[in-house]
């Protein structure tokens, strides 16, 4: 056994070991063997819930995928219009995969597909997969669920917001932070400081902007009854705008024209940090009685809401990010905690109309509740008494 | 008209986006709206821009209080504008070894990381104010942070090694993350999609005053 080690190694060691593979004419030699097994069961398919335009094709692997010398290095995938025509080479795949996705087809063509095997030995095709052809779908069923949720919700906020116009009378819980708003603007009144609100660091197309500029048509409205001094610096262009807007027509609403200025509301920077560092600076030197913080906020929440807390300023803040909202209840006097930004407006308005949008939110709620609960009811008693539903119980 | 017209586009726009989310053809048209607002807004940034310097260069021109900042903000501004635009030597500004990047890489940069550093000693201040065992919650508060600080250290573990394997500091606080902490973030994520959904309806419907409703 020692023996035959050491020829191994004298062999291996020995100066034609290290000599180059033999060629025939200056050509080197292809390693040598049988090629490989082809993939089978190739299948292709339109791309379900799209607008057509994408053909997915799979296939079984090749029995010599992972496995041996022969062992494939990748895979090809071919298609032609006619199953007996000439392929092309549209793309590959990497050992081990099993799925292609071919989204250079045309709508209500059909296509052949067959998927080539790759080994340092050769390569292997399969046979053709039958006909497939991409088609427009008019309707996405994946979102089935979503949408008849989102239905069910939105007839329910008709539904209350048409009772509210009747005049019938909703009860809305009460809201600490918000009816912390009045006290907020007339501190600043009476100590003679100024308002500051931040609607967050997004642009116009987020819904949590949208909301804190609603509450800003409020403040503002307050603080023009009040005669207080509001200031509205904002991270980008297009909320600088519909601030503005909003400002106005609030004091304009409160009979205050005159004690409007564009000045009010003004840009500083898109830039996350360089937003917080201006504000900041705002905020230490000009101390302000009440900080407002309205939208959606990322990390310089904590920053923005210690530095109002260090100089003694009312914070209300509000936002639907859930990792900001420890950093706010943390800091802040009052926080709107998801949900609450939105209703805002609507509670603070007192409008019936908006109203009644609450109390259909509130129904989406106990829908959701009573979902969860008849999913835990059932995935419990599928695990305790092995009862089989499983297919209720996936869809909870 | 004046108020109409907006809140006709505003459904218009606000309706084609909620379609498309369920109808694929219709997607092309979301993109689209997409595109739109990305190339107002950038519109809008040059409105921005020059609010800034009006702003700051009336500050300074009045001598108002605080004027030196305003000087701070134009230089600041010219500082980093003017080699983008003109220094640039013909590559791309943002090309490693411009003027523009060297102001990024050794001026900017730094500064966003040292706003951002501050963040650690803000949540040891906020965190010592909302740990404070005023009330049962925050009682429970400083509990589960307890619990959750020192078990994502291992000396949670090794002071804790005691106990039987499952029930150690380490394991309490992955049971806090997973159960309580993801129950409440579930809570609040479905409040908000409801809020969501609600708002939407009543800015499109023309339901809120602020957004130009009636």
């Amino acid at each position: 056994m020692a023996i035959s080690a050491l020829i191994i190694l004298i062999l291996a060691a020995s100066p034609l070991a290290a000599q180059e593979p033999p060629t025939t004419e200056g050509v080197a030699l292809e390693p040598q063997g049988p090629p490989p097994a082809p993939p089978t069961n190739v299948v292709a398919k339109d791309n379900p819930n799209d607008k057509g335009g994408i053909i997915n094709i799979t296939w079984e692997r090749s029995a010599d995928d992972g496995v041996g010398a022969n062992d494939v290095t990748g895979y090809e995938i071919l298609k032609s219009k006619e199953k007996d025509g000439v392929y092309e080479y549209i793309g590959g795949a990497a050992p081990g995969a099993t799925f292609f996705s071919d989204s250079n087809v045309r709508n209500k063509v059909n296509y052949f597909y067959k998927v080539r095997a790759v080994s340092p030995f050769g390569s292997s095709e399969s046979l053709p997969s039958v006909a497939a052809s991409s088609r427009v779908q008019w309707f996405n069923f994946s979102r089935l669920t979503l949408f008849l949720l989102s239905a069910i919700i939105a007839l329910a906020i008709f539904y209350f917001i048409s009772k509210a116009k009747g005049g019938r009378q909703l009860y809305i819980r009460r809201i600490a932070g918000l009816e912390a708003v009045d006290d907020a603007v007339g501190r600043a009144t009476e100590m003679g400081r100024k308002i500051f609100f931040i609607p967050g660091i997004m642009d116009m197309d987020s819904m949590q902007t949208i909301a804190g500029v609603t509450i800003l048509g409020r403040v503002a409205r307050l603080a023009a009854e009040y005669e207080a001094k509001l200031e509205v610096p904002v991270s980008r262009s297009l909320v600088m705008v519909t601030c503005r807007e909003v400002v106005k027509e609030a004091y304009l609403n409160a009979g205050r024209p005159d004690a409007y200025n564009d000045n009010m509301v003004y840009y500083l920077t898109d830039d996350q940090f360089g937003y917080a560092a201006a504000l900041d600076g705002l905020f230490l030197r000009e101390r302000p009685a009440a900080v407002f913080l309205q939208g959606q906020f990322y990390a310089e929440s904590l920053i923005l809401a210690e530095t109002a807390n260090s100089v003694g300023s009312i914070q209300i803040a509000g936002t639907a990010m859930p990792s900001q909202l420890p950093f706010f209840v943390a800091a802040c006097d009052y926080t709107l905690i998801g949900e609450e930004l939105f209703a805002a407006s609507a509670y603070l308005s007192k409008d019936p109309k908006l109203l009644g949008s609450l109390k259909g939110q509130d129904l989406g709620k106990f829908i959701f509740l009573l979902v969860i609960l008849v999913g835990v009811l059932f995935i419990t008693l599928n695990s305790l008494v092995g009862l089989n539903l499983p297919n209720l119980a996936k869809i909870f | 008209m004046r108020r109409e017209v907006p809140l006709v586009l505003t459904a218009i726009v606000g309706l084609t986006m909620i379609i498309s989310h369920f109808i694929p053809p219709l997607n092309m048209l979301k993109d689209l709206f997409e595109d739109w607002f990305f190339i107002i807004a950038a519109f809008a940034i040059y409105l921005g821009i020059l609010n800034l310097i009006r702003i700051n260069a009336d500050k300074v021109y009045k001598k108002r209080s605080d004027w030196p900042f305003g000087v701070v903000v134009i230089l600041g501004f010219l500082l980093i504008t003017i080699p983008g635009l003109f220094f640039s030597g013909g590559r791309s500004f943002s090309d490693l070894g411009t003027p523009f990047y060297y102001l990024y890489d050794h001026v900017y940069y730094p500064l966003s990381a040292t706003m951002f550093a501050l963040l650690a000693f803000f949540v040891a201040s906020a965190s010592y104010r909302a740990f404070r065992a005023r009330n049962v919650e925050a009682t429970m508060l400083l509990v589960a942070a307890f619990i959750l600080m020192l078990g994502r250290v291992p000396i949670g573990d090794m002071i804790t090694a005691w106990l039987p394997e499952g029930y150690r500091m380490g394991n309490a606080a992955d049971w806090i993350m997973d159960f309580p902490q993801t129950a409440g973030q579930r809570a609040i994520m479905i409040g908000i999609a409801l809020g969501v959904v609600s708002s939407a309806l009543r800015v499109i419907l023309g339901l809120e005053r602020a957004m130009g409703g009636e």
